[in-house]
């Protein structure tokens, strides 16, 4: 699949509205700003819009959106599943779309309100037995034992991991330093100004001992992100089009997001395998990747995906950070933004638009004119390319 | 508080019955014999939709755990101590240790089943080390 749409879409938009805690609207508005941004941004209007894609989860009803922004005809729409393990599969769906005809101009969107509105990281009961369509069983398989959030669930894979590779919480904690460092120099991060040191890390309290640590988790943010997408000939008439040069999305056998639990290893995101395996199947090599963007719900899965990825070997992703490798100086830079950790949690999609602003040049913590990067998120992925 | 009650499906009915019977159970495919879990209405080997529930020895070992703090609810006592066990038989369930200090789980536990009660009067299988005594 990756190979087949290499090249055939770009990304010619990208808007957000303000990361916040309160965002103090709904995630409709939310949503809504977001588009009429990147359209802006992308010299496009909501009348070339034809399409839409999101996640099962985002709470927008594509009815409201429309009737906010006023798009005359949706041709195409679509829905990806897994949460924010499928965040990058809004991109590969939007590809496909333009790239076959079913749709000429798509807007992927992410709004959320995970603070002031539904947390993640809140402690509750569900009484439907699966995540409806967000790719876990969570609910029924971990409720009855108070393993209610996602940190609990991942936890419970990280604690593996780390027993089977000597990974301590210090190790976890070198990379959310770096994070920190990258959030400290971004306005729109949660963190912006306040970077943080190993042992302020280590005193962070405990949210699930031995793995997952106060500041090992993301920012639970509202806030709302758009991408629009067109097929690459349309795209060459926009003033920064940004390649779409290979997309995957590896959904194993036993595999849940989050709550995944009964693959007989888990101390390897064996998804992140294959997904690398799909990207890097078409003609692409680790080496070309100038910057990534790894989806760091927490900071467990940050390393297990690096060395999934292929990135350095298995149990080697505390050595690659020690080293700086993640930093702006090192082999791959990564996150720099400052993650879901150190920006805020737009589920995934904050990645992605931080991965274009870099390949454009205009990120905030700007790196030596990169021009290919790669956005990983458990299962899904992207590799974007600045044209030449 | 009690912790809350399992949600029964089509699919886990059958689990969560036995369960409250104090057995634990997993199916097993009537057409290749694969134990499973969790349960599910179709074989993912041979795709015969036949099953029976087989009840296991409830014994095996931790292959992982986390301690839980934060955040909490009023139905549990914290830390929580969440658990996988790999049961003997070969699946693989999560559930809870009790019975142990929180500094003394370690990976690769023995341990066997229990059980305890739910909201609803229903029940759920945690375990403990193997050689406590209950």
């Amino acid at each position: 699949m990756s190979a087949g749409l290499g090249g055939a879409a770009a990304i010619v938009g990208i808007g957000q509205t303000e990361f916040s805690k309160a965002a103090g609207r709904s995630e409709t508005q939310l949503a809504s700003e977001a588009i009429v941004a990147a359209l802006l941004d992308a010299g496009l209007t909501t009348d070339d819009v034809d399409g839409f894609v999101s996640y099962t989860i985002d709470p927008v009803e594509e009815t409201e959106l429309v009737r906010a922004l006023g798009t005359p005809e949706v041709r195409w729409s679509s829905r990806v599943p897994y949460g924010g393990g499928g965040s990058q599969g809004v991109l590969l769906h939007a590809a496909a779309a333009v790239a076959g005809g079913a749709a000429r101009v798509v807007v992927a969107y992410r709004a959320i309100k995970a603070r002031s509105g539904e947390r993640f990281g809140r402690a509750k009961v569900s009484t439907r037995p699966t995540s409806a369509h967000s790719g876990s069983t969570a609910s029924q398989w971990c409720s009855p034992f108070g393993v209610l959030t996602p940190a609990s669930w991942m936890a419970l894979n990280a604690t593996r991991y780390m027993h089977a590779f000597g990974v301590t919480s210090a190790d976890f904690g070198r990379a959310v330093v770096q994070l920190r460092d990258y959030a400290a120099t971004n306005p729109n991060a949660h963190f912006y100004g306040r970077p943080i040191t190993l042992e302020d890390h280590q005193s962070s309290r405990w949210i699930a001992e031995p793995a997952i640590r106060l500041f090992d988790c993301c920012q639970e943010t509202d806030g709302a992100v758009a991408i629009v997408i067109t097929a690459s000939d349309r795209a060459q008439d926009t003033v920064a089009p940004i390649e779409i040069a290979a997309a995957g999305n590896a959904g194993l056998f036993g595999e849940e997001i989050a709550s995944d639990h009964y693959r007989p290893n888990l101390e390897v995101m064996e998804g992140s395998v294959a997904l690398a395996t799909q990207l890097f199947g078409g003609g692409f090599t680790r080496s070309d990747i100038d910057v990534a963007m790894i989806y760091d719900a927490f900071t467990p899965v940050f390393l297990m995906q690096l060395e999934a990825l292929g990135f350095c070997g298995f149990g080697e992703a505390k050595d690659f950070i020690a080293d700086g490798q993640i930093s702006p100086a090192g082999s791959l830079p990564c996150n720099t933004n400052g993650g879901l950790i150190g920006e805020g949690y737009i589920h995934g999609l904050n990645l992605t638009v931080e991965a274009v602003r870099q390949l454009r040049g205009t990120a905030v913590n700007q790196l030596d004119g990169p021009r290919t990067a790669l956005v990983a998120a458990s299962r899904t992925g992207v590799i974007l390319q600045r044209p030449l | 508080m009690t912790r809350p009650a399992p949600t029964i499906t089509d699919d886990n009915r059958g689990f969560w019955e036995a369960a409250h019977d104090g057995r634990l159970v997993s199916q097993q495919c009537s057409g290749c014999g694969q134990l499973r879990h969790p349960p599910r209405p179709m074989c993912p080997y041979c795709h015969s939709i036949e099953h029976e529930l087989v009840e296991l020895a409830g014994t095996g070992t931790v292959y992982s755990y986390a301690i839980l703090h934060h955040p909490q609810h009023p139905a549990f006592s914290y830390p929580v101590i969440a658990v996988l066990v790999d049961l003997d038989e070969g699946v693989r369930l999560l559930s809870n240790l009790v019975g142990v200090e929180p500094g003394d789980v370690h990976i690769d536990m023995p341990v066997r089943v229990t059980f305890d009660e739910t909201e609803a009067g229903m029940a759920v299988p945690v375990f403990e080390p193997m050689g406590s005594s209950t």
